[in-house]
């Protein structure tokens, strides 16, 4: 790094800084414990790369998922220091308390092995929210033309970045305590769709959110909002869904059960 | 079944919000006023708007109260559905049967 130690600051290429990052991990199933290793602290290192280094250097049965490493694929999801966190984008002087790191599976989610949960449930909750898309055309008409400036399209916009990582389902409170409950995801989905121009299923999907473990379990506590990573609001997605579902009359057609 | 619940609800919520507060004015009229019990119920039997409004208040309270609290119960505790659900429609029978025969008294159909 001779040449380039002008721009860039001895302490942030990548090299120990001589202190020492103590990781707490969890191992095993729902039945395991946490073990703990020592790996150098590093001025700038992600979660994920803390977890790479455990199993490169320490543990290489350690199991834990990842992908792109950038933010977008939304696998490398665990819970840091008690907080749900995608963990290619957190860097570790950001969360580290006193030097130490603690790192389990996402919580809400059976544990398979060590980092790694199921995500199964997740997905079937999106399925039971009509998050399935139906096409209301065939390939030979031409793409739908769908108004950028639409209030339709802004609320699509608004929400349909999600990643599927499932940080705000371990951040649900109503998930953990409500087995039925589909979940912020499930719903912010399913909003999507209902207000999707294109969607054949929207008053499927509109009944599917608003049912059993539907939007009516969620109690707007706002976690999903708090802890999303890429800044979504699925509290404002299930606030929409009961606005479509009970807002002025749509109050009567689901009290006699029309839509 | 839930987001007819969920409805019923909110609609018996719209129902009580005017309520709870002409009840309240009520109350503050009644005592400020110094009427006695004797002069309540002359008063609630002078029309019938009177008891129309708290038989109303009844029927909504019954609506109201237990569907909040099955949600309470299914959260919080341990109580499986199966035993929930029956227990409120139940509460919601006596919720109403108690209202109700509140309203009759006083209207002085039970007397």
């Amino acid at each position: 790094m001779a040449d380039g130690s002008a721009e860039i600051p001895a302490e942030t290429d990548g090299e120990g800084t001589g202190g020492t990052l103590t990781v707490r991990i969890w191992r095993g199933r729902e039945d395991g414990r946490f073990e703990t290793y020592a790996v150098p602290a590093r001025q700038n290192q992600t979660v994920l790369d803390v977890v790479t280094e455990v199993q490169r250097a320490h543990a290489p049965d350690l199991a834990y998922r990842f992908a792109c490493r950038v933010g977008v694929c939304g696998s490398c999801a665990m819970t840091v220091n008690g907080v749900p966190r995608w963990t290619c984008r957190t860097h570790v002087r950001r969360v580290a308390e006193e030097g130490a790191l603690t790192i389990e599976p996402l919580a809400n989610l059976p544990r398979l092995k060590d980092l790694a949960c199921d995500m199964a449930p997740f997905f079937e909750n999106w399925q039971a929210a009509g998050g399935a898309f139906e096409g209301s055309a065939t390939r030979a008409d031409p793409p739908a033309r769908v108004d950028p400036e639409s209030g339709a399209r802004k609320a699509v916009d608004a929400a349909v970045e999600c990643i599927n990582c499932g940080v705000c389902y371990a951040a649900c409170d109503v998930v953990r305590w409500d087995e039925t409950y589909l979940g912020p995801a499930a719903l912010n989905r399913a909003w999507t769709l209902v207000q999707d121009e294109r969607h054949a299923g929207r008053a499927a999907t509109l009944e599917a959110a608003l049912g059993q473990g539907g939007c009516g379990s969620c109690h707007a506590q706002g976690s999903c909002m708090a802890h999303c990573p890429v800044g979504l609001s699925p509290t404002e997605s299930i606030a929409g869904l009961k606005r479509e579902g009970y807002g002025g009359f749509n109050l009567w057609s689901a009290l006699l059960g029309r839509r | 079944m839930e987001a007819r619940l969920f409805a019923l609800q909110r609609l018996s919520a719209i129902v009580m919000a005017p309520l709870v507060l002409f009840h309240l004015v009520m109350i503050f009229y009644a005592v400020r006023g110094g009427l006695t019990a004797a002069e309540i119920v002359a008063r609630m039997q002078a029309g019938w708007w009177m008891p129309a409004l708290y038989g109303l208040f009844a029927v909504a309270a019954a609506v109201h109260a237990p569907i909040g609290l099955r949600r309470i119960l299914r959260e919080w505790t341990v109580l499986p559905a199966h035993v929930v659900d029956p227990a409120m429609v139940a509460l919601a029978l006596l919720l109403l049967a108690l209202g109700l025969r509140a309203v009759a008294a006083l209207v002085g159909a039970g007397a």
